[in-house]
């Protein structure tokens, strides 16, 4: 750590960790309730812990790119952060605006009320106080970090970052248009939803990732940045359009068909050239830095996102295909590889890499760090190929056959069994990992491989 | 990469095609709001009952178990063709009543099925509800979905 200010992204960190493992407490109780249908039925239903896991899911994940960007931008800009007081009262607001979305989930309050109730549109339904919350804080979090970087040195990384995070903020403010027309209410919703994943995110995804290769691997600034464009011109040329592929059943013209099948497919294009940069550079690199755990978590995230955005994506995006597919646990499948690999990993190798510096502490617990990366991965995985199996047959059963919605579910148990199983892994990874960035421990649990000499 | 293709060219690609993108999809989108409005939702008014009923949907969370469109939670039946799937969708007053019954059966307490909560429902938020389902069922959705099983 070389700049006082960096130390804010670990206040960031830490409020993120402790969502993340809510988040995956609450998707280990959604999983469960598919396999013990009747549990906590009427205490807590299923709509209310999912609301839990999902939005746990999205703040977590601003929250480490907003510390992530905290952590960066003075080292790409040689300076200190503008205002270290307004990061924190940035993090204050979007840790008590979640707070008060938790509270109004779990108690139903204000049912109906536009201020403090509960919105119901799947992803952002936080009362509309939390979002203009939300507002403010991405405001005072655009206006530091912008006057942060106009003051010191310009990098791609420092750019592309800029871009993606203005234009994701941006976007949010389609999270307050809900018009009473339920097809153009679904339109503009993918506004926020798919072009935060499918654009937006995938700016800040690159722009990290550049980061920690360059960080890790010691390549050449030159090669990495013109990667970098070329990357991100890669996934808003086909991201934009991409939209399409939700634009096939909602009440929009038929011509999406067409486009969102094309341009989506285009979508692979940047995850496959993010996984391949990430392991030139690796190649190439001539740098051994010892903090091994960042390195496999920038690599497995990319090769994850690969797979679950890419071709878990490309799967169902034909609109061919998407007419049977569409809303079956194959999306499920999709939505948790996708996110897991593409920002999850990403967050974790941000962590994995930042964390030591910022307790001033060699890189440590590798080995359990590593350990867990597998927990993780193996579990998502698995819970991947299950879902897709569950959503295969559902898919012929119910929208080939015809049957029953209710009768097919009955007939997948198994699955959400097996489901659940790999949830555990998932949760034990999850919870190992924070331990292992936590809790300092003397010794590594076994011998690390040799270890050169850190150089940076 | 070869090296014709410089950073700063990298980049003003970036920034040039990403603006054109974005202008032909702010485009498309005008054209498919007009085509929303005036086509493919338009076989139904867009009532003070159906407005309302779109709120009680909203209010209850229906979307974190239900899918409508296909889209939602994967938890419980499609609801955008259930006025169809119940034969109801040209009998404003029996889709009321069917739904009424429904909503009040809830939850059905069978051990090992899952469970829909009970939502305590005036009369007019239910007649809303079933106005609106109506409503989205009759959108011109391009053929979706394959069956009435949703
Ligand atoms: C990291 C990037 C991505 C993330 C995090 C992500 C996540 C998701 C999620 C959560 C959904 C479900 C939304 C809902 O609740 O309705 C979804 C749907 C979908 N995604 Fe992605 N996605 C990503 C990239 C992609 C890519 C690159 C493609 C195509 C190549 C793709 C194709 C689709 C399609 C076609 C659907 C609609 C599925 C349906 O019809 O039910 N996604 N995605
Ligand atoms: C303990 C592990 C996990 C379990 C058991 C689990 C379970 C679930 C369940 C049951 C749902 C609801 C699906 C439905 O609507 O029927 C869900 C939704 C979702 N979960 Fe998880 N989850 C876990 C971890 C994760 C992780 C790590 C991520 C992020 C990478 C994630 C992201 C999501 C998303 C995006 C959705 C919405 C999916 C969609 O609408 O397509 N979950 N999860
Ligand atoms: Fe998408």
């Amino acid at each position: 750590m070389k700049y006082q200010s960096q130390k804010v992204a670990y206040a960031y960190f830490l409020c993120a960790l402790g969502l993340f493992a809510i988040q995956v407490l609450g998707g280990l109780l959604a999983g469960w309730i598919y396999v013990a249908p009747n549990f906590l039925s009427e205490l807590m239903p299923f709509n209310v812990v999912r609301m839990l896991h999902t939005n746990a899911l999205v703040v977590w994940l601003l929250l480490g790119f907003f510390g992530g960007a905290y952590f960066l931008l003075p080292e790409e800009s040689e300076r200190e952060i503008y205002s270290v007081n307004l990061a924190y009262l940035q993090l204050a607001i979007l840790v008590v605006g979640t707070l008060g979305a938790v509270v109004t989930y779990v108690f139903n309050l204000f049912p109906g009320n536009w201020m403090f109730g509960m919105q119901g549109r799947e992803f952002i339904e936080q009362p509309t106080w939390v979002k203009l919350g939300i507002l403010v804080a991405a405001l005072i979090f655009l206006f530091n970090v912008t006057m942060t970087v106009l003051a010191g040195r310009k990098t791609a990384i420092s750019n592309v970052l800029l871009v993606g995070l203005w234009l994701l903020c941006l976007l949010w403010v389609f999270a307050f248009i809900n018009p009473n027309n339920l097809s153009l209410d679904k339109m503009y919703w993918w506004f926020v939803i798919h072009l935060w994943v499918e654009a937006t995110w995938e700016l800040v995804m690159a722009a990290i990732l550049a980061f920690l290769l360059l960080k890790l691997t010691g390549v050449d600034r030159e090669v990495v940045e013109k990667w970098l464009y070329v990357i991100v011109a890669t996934a808003l040329f086909s991201g934009i359009l991409g939209t399409g592929h939700h634009f096939y059943w909602i009440g929009t013209p038929g011509y999406w068909q067409w486009i969102g099948s094309i341009f989506s497919t285009f979508e692979v294009i940047p995850f496959f050239l993010m996984m391949s940069f990430a392991f030139v550079m690796v190649w190439k690199g001539r740098r051994n830095h010892p903090n091994k755990a960042a390195l496999l978590w920038s690599l497995g995230s990319s090769t994850v996102a690969f797979f679950g955005a890419g071709v878990w994506g490309f799967l169902h995006t034909l609109h061919g295909v998407n007419f049977y597919s569409h809303g079956t646990q194959i999306t499920a499948a999709h939505g948790h590889l996708a996110f897991f690999g593409a920002y999850v990993a990403l967050n974790l190798a941000m962590f994995a890499y930042a964390i030591p510096m910022l307790r001033q502490k060699a890189p440590y617990n590798q080995v359990l760090n590593m350990a867990s990366f597998w927990l993780m991965t193996g579990g998502m995985a698995f819970m991947t190929f299950v879902l897709t199996f569950a959503g295969t047959i559902q898919t012929h059963m119910q929208r080939v056959l015809g049957e029953d919605f209710m009768s097919v579910q009955e007939g997948l148990s198994l699955f959400y069994i097996m489901r659940f199983g790999s949830g555990l892994a998932v949760a034990i990874g999850a919870l190992l990992f924070i331990y292992s960035m936590l809790v300092v421990r003397k010794r590594e649990v076994i011998a690390p491989g040799n270890l050169a000499a850190a150089e940076d | 990469m070869a090296e014709i293709l410089t950073k700063s060219r990298a980049r003003n690609i970036f920034y040039g095609g990403s603006i054109f993108f974005v202008v032909i999809f702010v485009l498309l989108t005008v054209q498919s709001h007009r085509f929303i409005v005036k086509t493919s939702t338009a076989g139904m008014e867009l009532s003070e009952a159906v407005v309302l009923g779109k709120h009680v949907w909203e209010r209850n969370s229906c979307i974190n178990c239900h899918t409508i469109h296909g889209e939602g939670a994967y938890f419980a039946p499609e609801v955008g063709n259930v006025m169809t799937r119940w034969d109801v969708q040209d009998e404003p007053e029996e889709a009321y009543e069917m739904l009424d019954g429904w909503m009040k059966s809830q939850p059905s307490g069978v051990e090992g099925r899952r469970q829909m909560p009970f939502f305590d429902l005036t009369e007019e938020e239910t007649r809303g509800l079933a106005e609106f389902l109506r409503w989205a069922d009759q959108t011109d959705t391009q053929g979706w979905p394959p069956n009435d099983a949703g």
